[in-house]
């Protein structure tokens, strides 16, 4: 039976009504083919217009509707939503954009710009008649959250979820929560402490009923979708019992070996069994397998096992045959806030980091200056554990040099930078502390003036240039630079240097985000949907981002960013279940031939091969319905609902034909 | 009418007891109060919060001081740095706050007063004067096609003109115009009446009185943003806004956005010429403690960079110069952006700050010095677009004084721990967001809308859950 | 009215007439400049050395005898002297800790009492400027001014704070009092280049260059200065610049208490007029304001 349509036309003031003639589009679309009403109004999206749209409906029984106006994107949730109140399916209303695509671009061309308008009308009336009643999809979801990331940026998220009264798990990769922020000793631009800081934050999450810590931990799988995520998390082994260990540290004594600690970016040695960081949450000894001799001489023949810690310990806490174990977690959100990683200075050989112990990075001058650190927040060398009368700290080391490193910029390296030099000088008063700089880069609130507070009270003397080389020259280093100011080559002669290396994405997140499903730049940073607009949304639904895992940020705007996902996830789960749009792909299951292309070619994972039919199945909680199957589909067995190849063709017809005309 | 309660505030610095109406907002008030929150400020931020906290089901009063909602970002062309227009990403979300259920626009409206406590505030607002019921005006926009008074429109920052009666833009919303009472002929000569006669509904009422009214909610977000630094009055070096061809950096969105003054056509003020020879200067009263703003407005280096390649866009011949101190491009894709502005655009920066301008002919001579090369320059340019700092809008400590929280000695807003509470004032239930707290950019600024959303919701349902278990 | 007078070396000497004139002036004003005894160099080549200590002791020391005095004011005609002694004293009242090591060196007590004035400054704020118009005999009618301040006069604006540092207004309104139109050129706050002149002629001639050609071409007829070295530097640079640029043609520079003389109708003999480079007599005939 053919459908009643109806025709509204909008003015949009003068928008459309001055380019396009309304009452001769009108006259037109009241002799297409269908159309039992037409008419125009000056303000179509107002209450009065809205009003006539679902009067008509009512009186004239339309069945398929047509509003030419402004793009859908501004209105036609507006007008789906008046049809609907008068019992006319929300589908079989279709916004004709004869404003951003007619009126606007074809403002001195009036015939043209009405006669395209009709065609434009014509081609969505062809759809409508088209078009099927669909219900909206509902999905279940499971208010729970999975934390990827154990850093500040996680902590901040679980505890407002947790908070909310959401059960939160949190994975860490690491034995200890915190991530590098435990590494840092103060903050800028305010000089607060760090540990202080951080440990306030650690022992609420230990203390929260609703956090679960899965600690030495990653993402084995992750299946689902949106709502209804189950992460699969594989844990190494404990082999330290928490529950039977006193922290009494004989263990640490007797282990036979030592090796560079990682925490203390190397400036300290530690065993295989050894204490991950200083804070109260790592007191529990934890055992690295892979440089314990246990395990390496299970490979080497004839080799004596070492079980010395397991031997020593008095309440047998230690049991080296742990094996790693596998829990499920069942989710409705999760968020990425995986963190980062220096770059390697080893891929920085002009300056001679790893041959020259003098040279470090930044994190490294961070364990310098915390109490808690190797030296006891002493300023020395690592070399000689002279106190460094000289300190170079080179800045953009790795960053912004899209020829050979990283083309982006850190962000975060000037502010700690001047924050380091500043401490530097506040402890070693005859000090000196050259800057090397491309830009100063102080742009939140407070930063300016915290670095113009190290030049003018700290005589930090900054040097804008970019250093050339760093070699050895006897006691000390000899730093190759230039001037770009006064254009001079300088050579410093320094004690010590602190190169403030790029930040990247921390190792394993590109495949991390391969099995999230989640898209991720060049640089192997996540993407978020709309820098603007969904700045912590992922490319898939209901997985969110935080911190510098999406790119570098320094503690502030990681919390920020923090808070948001936790502040998207608490509206999701605002709702029982969660609602989707119908505008998704469909098979045609006697032509699908079970290829497999859409499967690969789907962003959002949304397509699936059906074990039992050998057909691909789409899973509707996933598709988004951006079409990408439909084109790749070798066989045009996938359809988009609503927009199907039969309708877009007649839609194409309908302009090609007035095409000729005009 | 609702019931009547005496509340004082401050209008205008001085402290009023005024009688607001309490109890009259039947869908606000259709959930209990710990469900209902205030957002103050109808800009990016302060829509996303209010959107944010909409779908999550809490009613929300979402307040503007001018007549519709979309803030600055309204009158932006496109967006760094992936130059998508500014209009196009946000007018769905303005229409969405107009349109969102749970989400009541007060507009020309103020707070001014504060009473009650966290979890309980009592809100008093006053409704400014519109001269427009808009109970009934259908916002068909014939008044503003008959008004017969022409002057320089605010929005479109003196580049365009405007009726006495008006909305701030074509896609307001809500979409319903109000009546400059200095400019309307009714209201300053008493003839006209132009816009009355005009109205299909009867909605224009000249003798409109200011009214107040009062909403009890359990927390607030403020995200009141911020204005352009008074470079006009404070710089005259740079020609104290008296050279046509000088303009500040939001009034070239103006000339670069497609609904603007010259429908994005990129000519200068004075006489409509295109211009060919453009220099842009950044830091202008920024990062200046001696005389201006110590602090980085922060944006400005990468809006001068899209002010400089939208401008190479439109007029392919043309010749850029940007005076800078530092680059700063520290988002994410920031950094590539200023790249491929230098050797895909072929910008000239100059690391420098300009010392003077000065017109001659019809040339804005701009003197400034390149400390690389250590050289005086001298550019005569056909107009030049002035990167002015950021500060408050106008008010703030105001607005801080009623509600009980912090600004610094620049107006900011001071949140209670700069690392890990940068939403969070010293007074709990009131949340800051966007660039009344610190200049930053779009993403920041939508970012820390969601997180003060999230804020509130923490706080208001940790407080319904402690009332619950007291019960 | 008497107040303590400080007429520094360069008006003493080689600019003596321009001395001669502020004081004349002076007389037909109401007020009386009493020079104080034992004034040495106000020490303006001193702030290029290094050490602030020994620079600062010999305006010190100046400032501690006007204090002695018994007077809490003193005037300076020259830009210079003005600049030194005014960012003296604010040092002597804002820096504690210089202060006594000055103090102590020179063996003088003295906390910044006395105020530093600028002629300018003592006609604007002591005199009045509309009371400056009425004593006027012959308004300067016709005579189109280009105001050149130069930089000591007002920087740095937070240790001399005269006036606006980028848009003063002090000198035109003075010449308005005179009868005389003041036109504004851009370049009126901008460095004349005086203390290049013996290191980087060519400087020097540039930067003269760019202010006179300025003034020029904004319509004056003659270019008036506070500084004696401003006026000597544009002055004499003039045949210097019409080597390089031949399209210039000279504009007088005037001391501007040569025009002050005129205005208050003094013997335009007396002025000094004989040493200034570019003649101003044929203008100042011209527009009938010597005959």
């Amino acid at each position: 039976m053919e459908k009643k349509l109806g025709v509204f036309i909008c003015w949009c003031g003068s928008n459309i009504a001055s380019s396009v003639d309304v009452d001769k589009a009108v006259a037109e679309a009241k002799k297409l083919d269908g159309v039992v009403h037409a008419e125009n109004y000056m303000y179509m999206c107002s209450d009065p217009g809205q009003q006539k749209v679902k009067d008509t409906i009512s009186e004239k029984g339309l069945d398929g509707v047509v509003v030419a106006c402004c793009s859908p994107r501004m209105h036609e949730n507006t007008f789906r939503k008046a049809a609907g109140s008068v019992g006319l399916n929300s589908y079989l209303l279709e916004i004709a954009n004869i404003r951003e695509q007619c009126s606007w671009v074809h403002q001195n061309n009036k015939p043209l710009a009405t006669a395209k308008a009709v065609s434009i009308i014509e081609g969505t009336l062809d759809k409508v008649k088209e078009n099927l009643p669909l219900e909206t999809i509902t999905i279940d979801l499971t208010k729970r959250v999975c934390v990827v990331g154990g850093g500040i940026a996680g902590i901040m998220s679980a505890l407002d979820l947790a908070n909310a009264g959401y059960e939160v798990a949190i994975i860490e990769k690491e034995p200890a929560i915190g991530g590098h922020m435990a590494q840092i000793s103060q903050t800028f631009p305010f000089f607060q402490n760090v540990p202080q800081l951080l440990q306030k934050k650690i022992e609420e999450v230990n203390a929260n009923p609703r956090i679960k810590l899965y600690l030495n931990s990653e993402v084995d799988v992750l299946e689902g979708y949106v709502g209804n995520f189950n992460v699969t998390i594989r844990t190494q082994p404990a082999f330290v019992d928490p529950a039977k260990c006193t922290a009494c540290g004989k263990c640490l004594e007797v282990c036979p070996v030592s090796v560079a600690d990682e925490f203390n970016r190397g400036l300290s040695r530690r065993g295989a069994i050894f204490r991950y960081n200083q804070t109260e949450a790592a007191r529990i000894p934890v055992l690295m397998q892979s440089d314990c001799l246990y395990f390496s001489a299970a490979e080497v023949a004839d080799a004596t096992s070492c079980r010395a810690c397991a031997d020593i310990c008095p309440e047998q806490a230690i049991d080296l045959d742990s094996i790693r174990t596998l829990n499920d977690e069942f989710v409705g959100a999760i968020v990425m806030a995986t963190g980062y990683d220096l770059y390697s200075p080893l891929k920085m050989p002009e300056y001679g980091a790893g041959q020259l112990p003098d040279v470090i990075d930044a994190l490294a001058f961070e364990r310098l200056l915390d109490p808690s650190g190797p030296t006891g927040g002493q300023v020395v060398r690592p070399s000689d554990g002279r106190v460094p009368k000289h300190v170079v700290f080179i800045q953009c080391v790795g960053s912004r040099d899209p020829e050979r490193h990283k083309a982006y910029c850190s962000r975060a390296c000037c502010m700690y930078t001047a924050k380091q030099a500043r401490l530097y000088r506040q402890q070693v008063k005859d000090g000196t502390a050259y800057i090397s700089y491309m830009d100063i880069r102080s742009d939140s609130r407070g930063f300016e003036e915290f670095v113009q507070q190290g030049m003018e009270q700290e005589n930090l003397v900054y040097i804008r240039g970019r250093v050339a080389k760093v070699i050895a020259e006897g006691d000390y280093l000899r730093v190759f630079t230039a001037d770009t100011l006064s254009s001079r080559q300088m050579e410093i002669e320094a004690d010590l240097v602190v190169l403030a290396m790029a930040m990247e994405p921390k190792a394993g997140t590109r495949e991390l985000a391969k099995k999230m499903n989640v898209t991720i730049d060049g640089d192997a940073f996540l993407s978020e949907t709309h820098i603007k607009l969904y700045p912590v949304e992922s490319s898939t639904k209901g997985v969110y981002l935080a911190g510098c895992g999406q790119s570098p940020k320094d503690i502030t705007d990681t919390v920020s960013q923090a808070l948001a996902t936790a502040g998207k996830i608490q509206l999701m789960f605002s709702n029982e279940t969660l609602i989707a749009d119908p505008l998704i792909a469909e098979v045609k299951s006697d032509v699908c031939s079970g290829c497999g292309i859409c499967i690969e070619i789907c962003p959002y994972g949304a397509r699936l091969m059906n074990n039992f039919t050998r057909i691909s199945d789409v899973n509707q909680a996933v598709c988004q319905g951006c079409g990408a199957c439909i084109a790749a589909c070798p066989n045009k067995a996938c359809e988009l609902i609503n927009s199907t190849s039969r309708q877009f063709i007649r839609m194409i017809g309908d302009f090609a034909g007035k095409a000729e005309a005009v | 009418m609702g019931e009547l309660v005496e509340l004082t505030g401050l209008k205008d610095g001085q402290p009023v007891t005024c009688a607001c109406a309490l109890g009259n907002l039947t869908e606000f008030e259709s959930v209990p109060v710990d469900r209902r929150v205030m957002v103050i400020g109808g800009g990016i931020t302060g829509i996303t919060a209010a959107i944010d906290l909409g779908n999550a089901g809490y009613q929300v009063m979402l307040v503007d001081r001018l007549p519709s909602v979309g803030g600055r970002m309204l009158q932006l062309s496109e967006t760094f740095p992936t130059l998508d227009c500014a209009q196009c990403t946000l007018t769905p979300r303005t229409v969405e706050s107009g349109q969102h259920p749970k989400v009541t626009l007060k507009t020309s409206c103020e707070v001014i007063g504060l009473e009650g406590e966290p979890g309980d505030f009592t809100v008093s607002l006053r409704q400014k004067v519109t001269y427009v019921d808009w109970n009934k005006c259908t916002g068909c926009g014939t008044c503003i096609q008959k008004c017969p008074s022409k002057g320089i429109a605010l929005f479109e920052r003196d580049a365009g003109r405007m009726t006495a009666i008006y909305t701030l833009s074509p896609q307001a919303v809500p979409n319903k115009p109000q009546i400059d009472p200095d400019r309307c002929r009714y209201l300053t000569k008493g003839k006209c009446g132009v816009c009355a006669k005009s109205c299909p509904v009867g909605a224009i009422d000249y003798k409109q009185q200011e009214s107040f009214f009062a909403a009890r909610v359990g927390a607030i977000i403020v995200a009141t943003g911020f204005d352009i630094y008074d470079w006009k009055n404070k710089m005259p070096e740079y020609g104290g806004g008296k050279i046509p061809d000088v303009i500040d950096g939001l009034t070239m969105e103006r000339y670069l956005s497609a609904s603007g003054p010259t429908a994005g056509a990129m000519v200068r003020p004075s006489d409509g010429k295109e211009p060919k020879e453009i220099v842009f200067i950044q830091c202008v009263g920024s990062r200046n403690p001696e005389f201006h703003k110590a602090y980085c407005s922060r944006v400005c280096c990468m809006y001068t960079a899209k002010h400089a390649r939208l401008y190479k866009h439109k007029v392919h011949d043309g010749q850029v110069y940007v005076f800078y101190i530092d680059i700063r491009s520290t988002g994410k894709g920031y950094e590539q952006f200023i790249q491929q502005s230098v050797s895909e655009e072929e910008i000239i920066y100059i690391r420098g700050r300009a010392a003077r301008l000065y017109r001659e002919g019809d040339k804005v001579m701009v003197q400034g010095a390149d400390t690389l090369t250590g050289k005086k320059i001298e550019i005569a340019a056909d107009m030049v677009v002035l990167a002015a700092a950021m500060v408050p809008n106008a008010g703030a400590q105001e607005l801080a004084d009623i509600l009980g929280i912090e600004c610094n000695a620049d107006g900011f807003f001071i949140e209670d721990n700069y690392k890990l509470s940068p939403v969070e004032t010293g007074r709990q239930g009131i949340y800051i967001a966007g660039c009344c707290q610190g200049i930053k950019d779009i993403a920041d600024s939508s970012a820390q809308g969601s997180a003060a959303a999230s804020k509130a919701l923490v706080f208001l349902s940790t407080l319904r859950r402690q009332n619950q278990e007291a019960v | 009215m008497k107040y303590p007078y400080f007429p520094g070396c360069t008006l003493y000497t080689k600019a003596k007439k321009l001395d001669d004139a502020g004081r004349e002036c002076s007389q037909k004003l109401g007020f009386e400049l009493d020079e104080l005894k034992d004034w040495t160099c106000c020490g303006a080549t001193f702030p290029l050395v290094n050490d602030y200590h020994i620079a600062m002791s010999g305006p010190t020391r100046i400032l501690a005898d006007t204090k002695a005095r018994g007077d809490d004011k003193l005037v300076t005609l020259c830009s210079v002297c003005f600049n030194v002694l005014k960012r003296t004293n604010h040092v002597m009242r804002n820096d504690e800790e210089r202060r006594a090591k000055i103090t102590d060196f020179i063996e003088r007590d003295y906390h910044g009492e006395v105020e530093v004035l600028h002629y300018l400054q003592l006609l604007r704020d002591e005199i009045g400027f509309d009371t400056l118009r009425e004593k006027v005999v012959k308004p300067l009618t016709g005579l189109k001014v280009a105001c050149y301040y130069g930089c000591l006069l007002l920087r740095p604006v937070k240790e001399i704070g005269l006036d606006a540092m980028e848009n003063p207004t002090i000198f035109e309104e003075f010449i308005r009092a005179l009868g005389a139109e003041p036109v504004e050129f851009p370049y009126k706050v901008e460095c004349c280049g005086a203390f290049q002149t013996v290191h980087s002629m060519t400087t020097a001639t540039r930067c003269s260059h760019d202010i006179l050609r300025s003034a020029k071409n904004s319509g004056a007829d003659l270019v008036i200065t506070t500084c004696p070295l401003c006026q000597f530097n544009l002055d004499d640079r003039q045949p210097e610049i019409q080597k390089s640029h031949t399209a210039f043609s000279a504009i007088p520079v005037l001391y501007f208490t040569q025009l002050l003389a005129l205005a208050l109708d003094l013997p335009a003999a007396g002025l000094g007029f004989e040493r200034n480079l570019i003649d101003p007599l044929p203008l100042l005939k011209e527009k009938g304001i010597v005959s």
